[in-house]
């Protein structure tokens, strides 16, 4: 039963399709240094559109998880559309934040970041991002945020209006062989979605350098039981 | 001068200890300013003014290293009031030297605050470490140790067994017989470790508040408060050992090979509804049938046998929400408006303390429609105030939620439960 019209922001309508939005953004804005969060949404509403589908029109605010809570909070808005096809298909969006340009740069460390792990030497492998009790290193923490950017991909392609997925952590991560100067790292990501309340894990190789930002080259997603079926979509 | 911590053997270390535990028993002495400096002596001149320095009994060193020969360091402990003359001397006869222990005390600090993190087992609840994540053995011993200290205010009831025959503990806080109640769970979903932790938390604030906070005292004077710390021991022992996003019970499903029932969907209203799954291997797996899990069963059992109790708080994370019935059904519950209005008091109070957003309203309209949960048949009962709590945070670590934000995370929520506590003292029904 789907309203349509105006949405109550704090209901999970409104907040579901948010999250889509945020994730967009996070493949587009989301580097080792920055990644995005709803804080919250200020308005929305939905409407069935002629082609067969759900439009979603939203005005909510984000922050920079890395700047944590003494971050401003930037302004957008978007137009979410959740196609109604036989098979799924993506979301689409269209997203303006105000003042995204304007916000601290993090070229230092990105910088600083890539040229450390760029050399033919390194070989970063870790598991377990964070750990049962929350603890991430230091050293860990552009590699969570690489991992939940482009987890976010996978999160913006999966998404439907009766999912809303969060990266419940890292399983691991490992350095590939640099190609084309773009650092190469294998995620194993575990996504956590509410409405079914399942764990997913996908399986995932990504590339990052300053100038071309975060791509995904492959995704699979990987049974967590010997038994397990594919879950619908 | 080069702090060389890390230059001292382990063995200095427990010499050190020892030290300080013999002092500290056999006179209350404390090491502030006390210093352990390393020599180099470059000639035999110089080690034999390092004997002649040994020899000054007044300045109270002790060394570590005596001086034997210019190529051996010579390690001494100086206490605080010596050092002043101890680096007179040595700068004036040009003796090098470094400073291997800028401050003794520190250390010796630094190294209780190891010891007692790192303690398995604490004396009592005020050395229970409650900035941790524990394992169900540490916060078993918790409740036992906490009714042993407050035995004219707390008990422990076993309301039942857990499908691995683990025992289903409640604190009971009760000042007098015969009065209503107030219930509070957590971790009826095991993999939501923030709340098992704020909990502990709970039930030290309880004892600790009682007699010095009106507002509570009160509460306690008329009503008994029920606390079950660990709803879903068999889950959480599992999240422990095996699965650290384990959700449900462990009870074994005839004819799959999937495990668990999720205790959150396993109530007798609007039981089998879409808002639950009827395939065993989904995380919400309503079970066989109403009540078949014991960990439900139990608190079931309890409820009804009880009848007077008044407040229902089921608790959960994350996703910073209060919520309130129904999950079934859209219908609205009947006393939604005072429901609502005591969530916005109640998220108020919470957000006062570290600015915590939290959104509140409906378990059907503001999370989604969830069949057969706790708060839903707890409403049904008649317990007005029946309400589901999801904690922090709001996706950034989830379920993996950062042991620094327990005790934060613990005390706004209380804020919050002491908000519905005084509302249903103060409307009795």
């Amino acid at each position: 039963m789907a309203s349509t019209g105006d949405l109550e922001p704090t209901h999970y309508p409104a907040r579901r399709a948010a999250q889509v939005a945020l994730h967009y953004l996070n493949t587009h804005h989301g580097s080792p240094f920055r990644v995005f969060g709803l804080q919250q949404v200020h308005k929305a509403s939905a409407e069935d559109v002629a082609a067969g589908g759900r439009k979603y029109k939203l005005d909510f605010s984000v922050t920079d998880w890395g700047s944590g809570s003494a971050g401003p909070a930037l302004r957008c808005s978007a137009d979410v559309l959740f196609p109604r096809t036989e098979r799924h298909s993506a979301p689409e969006v269209q997203l303006h934040c105000e003042a995204l340009h304007q916000i601290n740069s993090t070229a230092q460390e990105e910088d600083a970041f890539y040229q450390k792990y760029i050399s033919p030497d390194s070989t970063v492998s870790a598991r377990d991002i964070p750990d049962s009790f929350g603890n991430m290193s230091e050293e860990m923490q552009p590699f969570w945020r690489l991992a939940r950017v482009a987890a976010s991909f996978i999160m913006l392609r999966e998404s439907s209006e009766n999912t809303e997925f969060n990266m419940a952590k890292v399983a691991s991560v490992t350095q590939q062989e640099s190609s084309e100067e773009q650092l190469m790292l294998e995620f194993v990501v575990l996504l956590h979605d509410f409405p079914s309340q399942e764990i997913v894990q996908w399986k995932l190789l990504a590339s990052w350098s300053p100038d071309r930002g975060v791509r995904v080259l492959q995704t699979e997603w990987q049974p967590r039981c010997p038994h397990a079926t594919k879950p619908p979509n | 001068m080069i702090l060389a911590r890390k230059f001292y053997s382990s063995k200095m270390k427990g010499l050190l200890v020892l030290t300080a535990l013999f002092v500290a028993v056999f006179g209350k002495k404390t090491f502030e300013g006390d210093q352990v400096l390393r020599i180099t002596a470059k000639n035999e001149a110089q080690i034999f003014l390092l004997k002649e320095l040994s020899e000054q009994e007044h300045l109270g060193l002790d060394f570590w290293r005596e001086p034997v020969h210019e190529s051996l360091p010579v390690d001494v402990y100086v206490p605080f009031h010596s050092l002043q003359a101890v680096r007179v001397f040595l700068r004036y006869n040009q003796i090098q030297y470094n400073v291997m222990i800028m401050d003794v005390q520190d250390l010796l600090d630094d190294e209780e605050r190891e010891m007692v993190k790192y303690r398995t087992i604490p004396r009592s609840t005020d050395d229970f470490v409650y900035t941790a994540y524990h394992d169900l053995n540490s916060i078993y011993s918790f409740m036992d140790m906490l009714v042993a200290e407050n035995s004219n205010l707390v008990s422990k009831i076993v309301i039942g067994q857990s499908y691995e025959n683990r025992p289903l503990n409640v604190l009971k806080f009760s000042t007098g017989a015969n009065r209503p109640g107030i219930w509070f769970d957590t971790g009826i979903h095991s993999r939501e470790w923030v709340t098992q932790a704020s909990g502990i938390w709970f039930a030290k604030k309880i004892v600790t508040d009682y007699g010095r906070d009106p507002v509570l005292t009160d509460i306690l004077n008329n009503y008994d408060i029920f606390l079950e710390i660990i709803a879903n021991p068999d889950g959480f022992v599992y999240t422990h050992s095996n699965d650290r996003m384990w959700r449900k019970t462990r009870k074994p499903n005839p004819g799959s090979s999937c495990v668990g029932v999720d205790p959150n969907r396993n109530w007798e209203i609007g039981f089998g509804g879409p808002g639950a799954s009827s395939n065993p291997c989904s995380q919400t797996y309503h079970g066989p049938s109403v009540h078949s899990e014991p960990e439900v069963k139990a608190i079931v059992d309890f409820v009804k046998s009880h009848g007077k109790l008044k407040a229902f708080v089921s608790i959960h994370s994350y996703s910073q929400m209060l919520l309130y019935p129904y999950g079934y059904t859209r219908t609205s519950a009947k006393d939604q408006v005072e429901l609502h209005e005591l969530a916005r008091k109640a998220v108020s109070e919470l957000q006062s303390l570290h600015n915590t957003a939290y959104t509140y309203g409906s378990v059907i309209t503001t999370i989604y429609q969830a069949d057969g949960i706790t708060v839903d048949w707890t409403y049904e009962q008649g317990i007005k105030y029946s309400y589901t709590f999801e904690l922090r945070d709001t996706g950034r670590y989830g379920f993996l939620l950062p042991a620094d934000q327990i005790i934060p995370t613990a005390e706004e929520t209380w804020l919050a439960l002491m908000a519905i506590m005084e509302h249903t003292k103060n409307n009795p029904y």
